[in-house]
């Protein structure tokens, strides 16, 4: 077929990046003051869509761009470089409660961005774009290689950066799930460091019966890191999110072995029995459980399990205790954990106790537990299978999707500046104030 | 930790890219003041290794930007963003006249990116280096789809961008030797065109204009192209073809015409024929050196009409890339005489002509390193022989990168256009 006059022109770019990256969707040569809707889809490896989409007028050269234009509606609004990829959702009719989650983090995730004519907010499928790219958004950079491990009765999955190393380490632990999540350990060697995932929630009979791992578990997956080849042993950290960051906190004190060079603690909390181990968590919950509120959905909200934040030392982490640098990542409207609460009391804490300036607190309004790796959907609530009872539910996590999306931008990169300074820019930056 | 140990972080940015694009190579947290060399090795599909290094020296936040500073020695010096690229060289004990180049489209290039102490010049493989990292180069964006093309006699390869389409198409005619050298047209695909690299090596076949012009036809009718935003483009022998097809327009009507290295020989009866005219009219002046390496860029100029197609008959835009230093084909002094033809014609206007000093006959995608010299078989030498393209690597990539983008800014004026563009004198 002929064609006159001028033609439409969408163009993405980078075309393949880190899921860290951003991305810049430009438009040319639309009709000038066209309304105009910009669609992402995104088919998981579970086969569920999820999509998002925005509004957008070319201006009077019939241009649109994404990363400076304003978006007038849709899955996200305003001035949001990257809410095509934030805000994608289910698509209607998909099963409920989903929660985003890449398994394979080898391959990368294919996202098609479309643009279509006119605002539309539903049946995008059915209507034919007006043009459409393919882009890549990897977890793992090139030359990083994935390895499961099992050693000395530890499981997890390593990652190491290309090339002979010696590389600082962060042992990884995620929060709760079916799976080991890998996301954010791959990221993070994908950025320099030797990154052990560390299996240490789903069910498993230990040697002695126990339901959950001991505290153990966690010293030999430290040592397993100091002991490899290409791991600076004197460079470790520990970050962990949800129960990983609790007990981060707990082995950083009260562990003999267990000495990082910092810790990055993401919506966690340091309410549990003082030198206690993660079945002693999960029973302050148990025992707490009376204190579960519904919201008006009937989703389940935790956060009221710990609290009140006791004032007994025997019931939290001495956190006044602690040599490292500590990085707390806290969202205000988290529904599942005290983080906020706990966050306040570790900072009085630490300043009654004089290692006040080894502490940075980042507080994020209307952002929730689930804090993810940059630009990852938000899941204000979704399916959750108890570790122990194997019971299901719907959990309430928090936040509202625009605050919570960039939250987890900022931290993430503050998470990386502080790995970097402390891990890599030497010991001279840090201040030890105990041996 | 011991005393000394140097522990830098190196990146390079975006590790993905397509391989016309650039990159920003640093190395950052090293001792200011520290020598460092930073090196790329790749392992070709041929299994050659190949490798290229600059020198460099930290600055006083211990920080190199191979982005924003100069390389003091190696492969390449100056401020050279890519010179890690397009300055390889074949390893050391390489077979002699390895060339460096990628057939499999599907696959990207994997680069091998370190970070040494000192200013090395060799023994890459007997040190280790501070750090390492690896790029992909790749060559075809996602969501592109390929599709062999077998129907009525006309073979190549159709390149197809995401989308629901229609898109303008390119026609697409590789110079060597005719199998359907994949890297241009699965480029422009990524830009945004339809590209269909059409095949002419095919045993036993004659291979005529009629053949091309079927073949931009077939482009033109097909239906996720743009009837009329078909452009052509062509490189050395591809590029005579497609200037043979630009005038013959009682057949065909090409929105553009890019010529790369190529000249205003008639094609009369058929690929091969035209191959042994040149071979004829080229006889005397080939020259060989002390090496017996073949210097073929003689030739009696200026081309008898009657052995050059009628330029007056090109009604599109036509643009006409050069090497200068190119030892093959005398391509600058072919661009002289069609600048000639057409403005005698009256179609000056239609006429733009890239031409760069130092740039040799093999004119790539930008960051493509420079072939200089290969074996090569011509069909008029009883043997294969060793062929000088011409060139130097500095500006050769300069030509490379520029040209690139010049090309694309010419195909998306022509076959793009946006309301103010300037409005085609043909049609």
């Amino acid at each position: 077929m002929a064609l006159q006059g001028p033609m439409l022109w969408l163009s993405v770019h980078p075309c393949r990046g880190l899921v860290d990256e951003k991305i810049k969707v430009l438009v040319h040569h639309a009709a000038p003051v066209q309304r105009l809707t910009v669609h992402t889809l995104f088919r998981s490896e579970d086969g569920d869509d999820w999509e998002a989409f925005g509004h957008y007028v070319s201006d009077s050269a019939g241009a649109v761009d994404v990363s400076e234009d304003v978006c007038l509606g849709g899955t996200y609004s305003g001035h949001e470089p990257m809410g095509l990829l934030w805000s994608l959702r289910p698509v209607p009719g998909s099963r409920p409660s989903l929660r985003f989650r890449k398994k394979d983090t080898g391959t990368p995730m294919l996202v098609t961005i479309s643009l279509h004519q006119g605002f539309l907010s539903d049946s995008f499928t059915e209507r034919l774009p007006l043009a459409s790219r393919v882009v890549e958004r990897w977890y793992m950079a090139p030359g990083v290689r994935r390895v499961e491990l099992t050693e000395g009765g530890v499981t997890g999955t390593l990652f190491l950066p290309p090339g002979p190393g010696q590389f600082p380490a962060v042992l990884d632990l995620p929060g709760g799930g079916r799976s080991l999540p890998e996301a954010r350990a791959v990221l993070l060697a994908s950025h320099g460091f030797v990154t052990l995932a560390l299996n240490y929630l789903n069910p498993r009979r230990t040697a002695g019966g126990e339901y959950h791992v001991g505290n153990d578990y966690f010293q030999t997956a430290f040592s397993v890191l100091q002991t490899h080849p290409q791991v600076i042993r004197e460079r470790i950290a520990i970050v962990g999110l949800s129960f990983g960051a609790s007990m981060a906190l707990g082995l950083s004190v009260y562990s003999p072995t267990i000495k990082p060079s910092c810790l990055v603690s993401i919506s966690g909390s340091h309410v549990q029995p003082a030198g206690g181990s993660l079945g002693d968590i999960f029973a302050e919950f148990k025992k707490n459980e009376k204190n579960t509120r519904y919201d008006e959905e009937k989703r389940v909200i935790w956060h009221d399990l710990l609290l009140p934040i006791p004032s007994n030392p025997s019931k939290k982490v001495d956190v006044g205790q602690l040599c490292c640098p500590l990085l707390l990542i806290v969202g205000k409207d988290d529904q599942n954990w005290p983080a906020e609460e706990s966050a306040s009391d570790m900072k009085e804490m630490m300043e009654m106790s004089g290692n006040g300036h080894l502490l940075t607190v980042l507080s994020y309004p209307d952002t929730g537990h689930l804090i993810e790796p940059p630009y990852s959907p938000h899941c204000r609530s979704s399916n959750f299978i108890n570790a122990e009872s194997r019971e299901k539910f719907v959990v309430l996590w928090g936040g509202e999707v625009t605050a919570h999306c960039h939250a987890q931008e900022d931290s993430w990169w503050k998470i990386l500046d502080f790995l970097k300074k402390h891990l890599y820019y030497g010991p001279q930056s840090d201040i030890t104030s105990c041996t | 930790m011991m005393a000394g140990a140097v522990h830098p972080i190196l990146s390079v940015c975006p590790s993905r890219a397509l391989s016309t694009e650039k990159f920003r190579v640093l190395v950052e947290n090293l001792p200011p003041g520290l020598s460092v060399t930073l090196h790329s090795l790749h392992c070709s599909e041929m299994k050659d290794y190949w490798e290229a290094f600059g020198h460099y020296v930290a600055d006083n936040k211990g920080t190199v930007d191979v982005s924003q500073e100069a390389s003091l020695g190696g492969t390449y010096t100056g401020k050279e963003p890519m010179g890690l690229l397009w300055s390889m060289i074949p390893v050391p004990g390489s077979k002699e006249h390895a060339i460096l180049f990628k057939l499999y489209v599907e696959t990207p290039q994997e680069v091998l990116i370190s970070v040494f102490q000192g200013h090395l010049s060799e023994g890459f493989r007997q040190k280790p280096p501070l750090a390492s990292v690896v790029a992909e180069r790749w060559f075809m964006a996602p969501g592109l789809k390929t599709i062999r093309v077998r129907e009525k006699e006309i073979e190549g390869i159709l390149y197809i961008p995401p989308g629901p389409g229609p898109f303008p198409g390119v026609l697409d005619v590789s110079g060597f030797g005719g199998d359907v050298t994949a890297y241009r047209p699965a480029m422009l695909a990524a830009q945004g065109f339809v590209a269909f690299g059409v095949n002419y090596s095919l045993p036993g076949r004659k291979f005529t204009v009629d053949y091309f012009l079927r073949a931009f036809e077939f482009l033109q009718e097909h239906p996720l192209v743009i009837s009329n935003r078909v452009g052509l483009i062509g490189m050395s022998l591809g590029a005579i073809v497609v200037l043979n097809m630009a005038c013959r327009t009682e057949a065909i009507s090409p929105r553009c015409c890019v010529s790369i290295n190529g000249s205003h020989l008639l094609m009369e009866e058929s690929v091969d024929k035209l191959l042994n005219n040149v071979f004829q009219m080229k006889e005397h002046t080939i020259r060989r050196n002390e090496q017996n390496h073949v210097t073929m860029r003689g030739m009696q100029l200026p081309i008898p009409n009657e052995a050059t197609i009628n330029m007056e008959n090109i009604n599109c835009p036509l643009l006409l890339v050069v090497g200068e230093d190119d030892l093959n084909f005398p391509s600058a002094e072919c661009a002289e005489l069609m600048a000639k033809r057409m403005h005698t014609a009256g179609k000056e206007h239609l006429l733009t002509i890239l031409s760069y000093p130092g740039a040799g006959h093999v004119l790539h995608l930008p960051n493509s390193n420079l072939i200089r010299i290969s074996r090569w078989r011509f069909s008029f030498f009883d043997q294969k022989e060793t062929i000088l393209w011409g060139g130097h690597p500095k500006p050769h990539a300069f030509a490379e990168e520029d040209s690139w983008d010049k090309i694309l800014a010419f195909l998306k004026q022509h076959l793009y256009p946006g309301p103010q563009s300037v409005p085609d004198a043909a049609l």
